[in-house]
């Protein structure tokens, strides 16, 4: 990773400072907030979907983790929101270790290992649904307490920042890992796993090491979204919305790289405000559309339309 | 363990009836995979449309859910025919993952469009035979679960003589062992897959119209009968018919007894956690051949 090649991410996190200074409509900031708590869901999928191939349809158990662990720290137990939100991602994490090592020990992959993930998201849905700490289905509210020390800011400009800035490390994270030796083993397991085994990778190392990760990532979205909305039930943080979007947005901004996640979230959050914009609150529309572009990106693959277009300019044909 | 007999024997008979039509609902899916090898995320969403097409059915033209059975599986049959043919066949181009996706994008668009036109409100059926109950000894059946249970068994043994005596069953056979073999004697290997999931989504319909009676309607239903189908067709072996049947008939009265045990809401994860245990110790089924 050179100074270079983190330029973009730098001028991504310039252009969210500058919009937090001059935006001052709560509507605008408040989709921009969600765009980027999305985005970071997003990036997570994406390291190990976009990357290593390994599609979960879950990813809401790893969104939730990470939610409800910080949320219950700092409700039930006192703890300071910094620390609340550090054990939530690391809860996070270890739930993802612990199904990638059921999972991918079991040798589970493509379709099976998508509804395997699934059921774990609604194992948690309805035990968060059923238990006493979580709140049960009333949820849990984290009481209101103002103030940067408690990662509880008044205006919602200071979180578009905070959102920057974490979808901006979570972006160095995965440039850092395009560049590193896992980075190209897990593409190789993606591309082609026995030939990867043929040629020495540990499949199962490389892989535990790619759902933990992911899994932080998307658990750092889910206790940015108690912070913000400072409210969480089983529907919300385990639902199977988050696993669809944090899905949705990198395969169609394009799955596999660094900005992939970013791009997808804000053509689907645009999308769906503009639907509502036009034809008002009919429910479920900008989720049609969302269905269509889905099989649209892969009946026509767009990551592929810059590469045949530069082929094009090459006067190389098609490849 | 503090329940009397009959209360068990009850849930048991209960759970039997359910899950003949769970039965049903995973033959379509076990079919389909079987011959096209995908797993037709989209089968939850196709049911929720079905069951909405009985309720419109007998909203708009009067017509009782077991009237509607035929001709619903017929439109069902050419539906998912059109959806093979036109959307998941062109647009997976043959990958396994895309196949996943764009049946993923099928069933969101399915769902959603179902919230857009009926609303989220959970609707029921009112039929004269709805609550109608029979009695069987010391134990009480609901007539309309009890008619599920025998059209299942019916639908099943037709299927049987459908994929066995006939040249379509033949021919679906054929490209479910070797498509390329299959190709070379002159099958045409687009219309079978097309065929084989319509035949998927005609089940489906029929199951719906067996439901509607005894069950509610909402744009979600669907997912609670996915992944219990996902369930019974991996414990029953992906792509095995039986296996499907006897795997519905064990989830149906693991469903029963663990609601009775744990309550409602605890009681759905008896399946989850079968599903999960399955896939990870016994990733072939109980009752299925290895591949």
């Amino acid at each position: 990773m050179t100074p270079r090649e983190t330029l973009p991410i730098l001028g991504f996190l310039v252009a969210a400072v500058l919009l937090s200074l001059f935006v001052t409509s709560n509507v605008v900031l408040n989709f921009l907030v969600f765009t980027l708590i999305l985005a970071i869901a997003a990036q997570g999928w994406n390291l190990l979907g976009g990357y290593g191939g390994q599609y979960s349809f879950g990813h809401a158990a790893f969104f939730g983790m990470g939610a409800y662990v910080s949320a219950i720290l700092q409700q039930r137990f006192g703890v300071n929101a910094y620390p609340a939100v550090a054990f939530g991602i690391t809860a996070a994490a270890l739930l993802g270790y612990a199904i990638g090592a059921m999972v991918f020990r079991a040798g589970l992959r493509g379709s099976y290992f998508a509804l395997v993930t699934l059921a774990f998201a609604e194992v948690l849905r309805i035990l968060a649904n059923a238990t006493e700490i979580t709140g049960g289905a009333a949820g849990l509210l984290i009481s209101l307490n103002l103030g940067a020390g408690n990662l509880q800011f008044a205006n919602r400009s200071s979180f578009l920042i905070l959102g920057a800035v974490l979808l901006a490390l979570a972006m160095l994270i995965t440039l850092a890992l395009e560049k590193s030796r896992l980075g190209a083993q897990l593409v190789a397991v993606r591309e082609n796993e026995a030939a990867a085994a043929a040629l020495g990778v540990d499949i199962l190392a490389v892989k535990l090491r790619a759902i933990s990760l992911s899994a932080a990532l998307t658990g750092a979205a889910g206790a940015l979204y108690a912070q913000y909305f400072l409210y969480i039930d089983s529907n919300i943080a385990f639902g199977t919305w988050i696993s669809v979007e944090a899905l949705l947005a990198p395969i169609i901004g394009g799955a596999g790289t660094v900005f992939g996640p970013l791009i997808g979230a804000l053509i689907l959050q645009g999308l769906s405000e503009g639907t509502k914009m036009l034809i008002g609150k009919i429910p479920g529309v900008d989720l049609i559309i969302f269905g269509v572009l889905l099989i649209l990106v892969v009946r026509f693959p767009l990551h592929r339309i810059p590469g045949l277009l530069a082929a094009r300019w090459r006067g190389k044909g098609a490849p | 363990m503090g329940y009397p007999p009959e209360i068990l024997l009850e849930a048991v008979a209960n759970g039997l009836l359910m899950g003949a039509v769970y039965g049903l609902v995973a033959l379509g899916l076990t079919l389909v995979y079987g011959v096209l090898h995908i797993i037709n995320f989209a089968h939850g969403a196709l049911l929720t449309l079905a069951m909405y097409a009985a309720f419109v059915a007998h909203g708009v033209f009067g017509l009782d859910p077991y009237a509607a059975m035929i001709p619903l599986a017929g439109l069902f049959f050419v539906f998912g025919y059109l959806v093979q043919r036109l959307v998941i066949g062109p647009a997976s181009r043959g990958d396994d993952s895309n196949m996943l996706l764009v049946t993923l994008g099928l069933s969101i668009i399915i769902e959603n469009a179902m919230l857009a036109i009926f609303r989220s409100d959970t609707m029921t059926l009112r039929l004269p035979y709805t609550m109608s109950m029979v009695e069987l000894g010391d134990v009480l059946l609901s007539v309309p679960r009890l008619i599920g249970f025998g059209v299942t068994l019916l639908l099943a043994a037709l299927l049987f003589v459908l994929m066995t005596r006939t040249d379509t069953g033949r021919a679906i056979r054929a490209v479910a062992k070797e498509r390329t073999g299959a190709a070379l004697v002159g099958i045409d290997v687009a219309h079978i897959y097309a065929v084989t999931f319509g035949i998927g989504t005609a089940c489906l319909a029929i199951a719906a119209c067996l439901l509607l009676p005894s069950f509610y309607v909402s744009p979600r239903v669907g997912n609670a009968f996915v992944l219990v189908a996902f369930t019974i067709v991996v414990l029953g072996g992906m792509g095995s018919v039986t296996g499907a049947l006897l795997g519905g008939l064990f989830i149906g009265v693991v469903e029963s007894l663990s609601g009775l045990y744990f309550g409602d809401s605890l009681g759905q994860i008896g399946i989850f956690l079968i599903f999960i245990l399955v896939l990870l110790l016994r990733p072939t089924g109980l009752f299925g051949a290895r591949a």
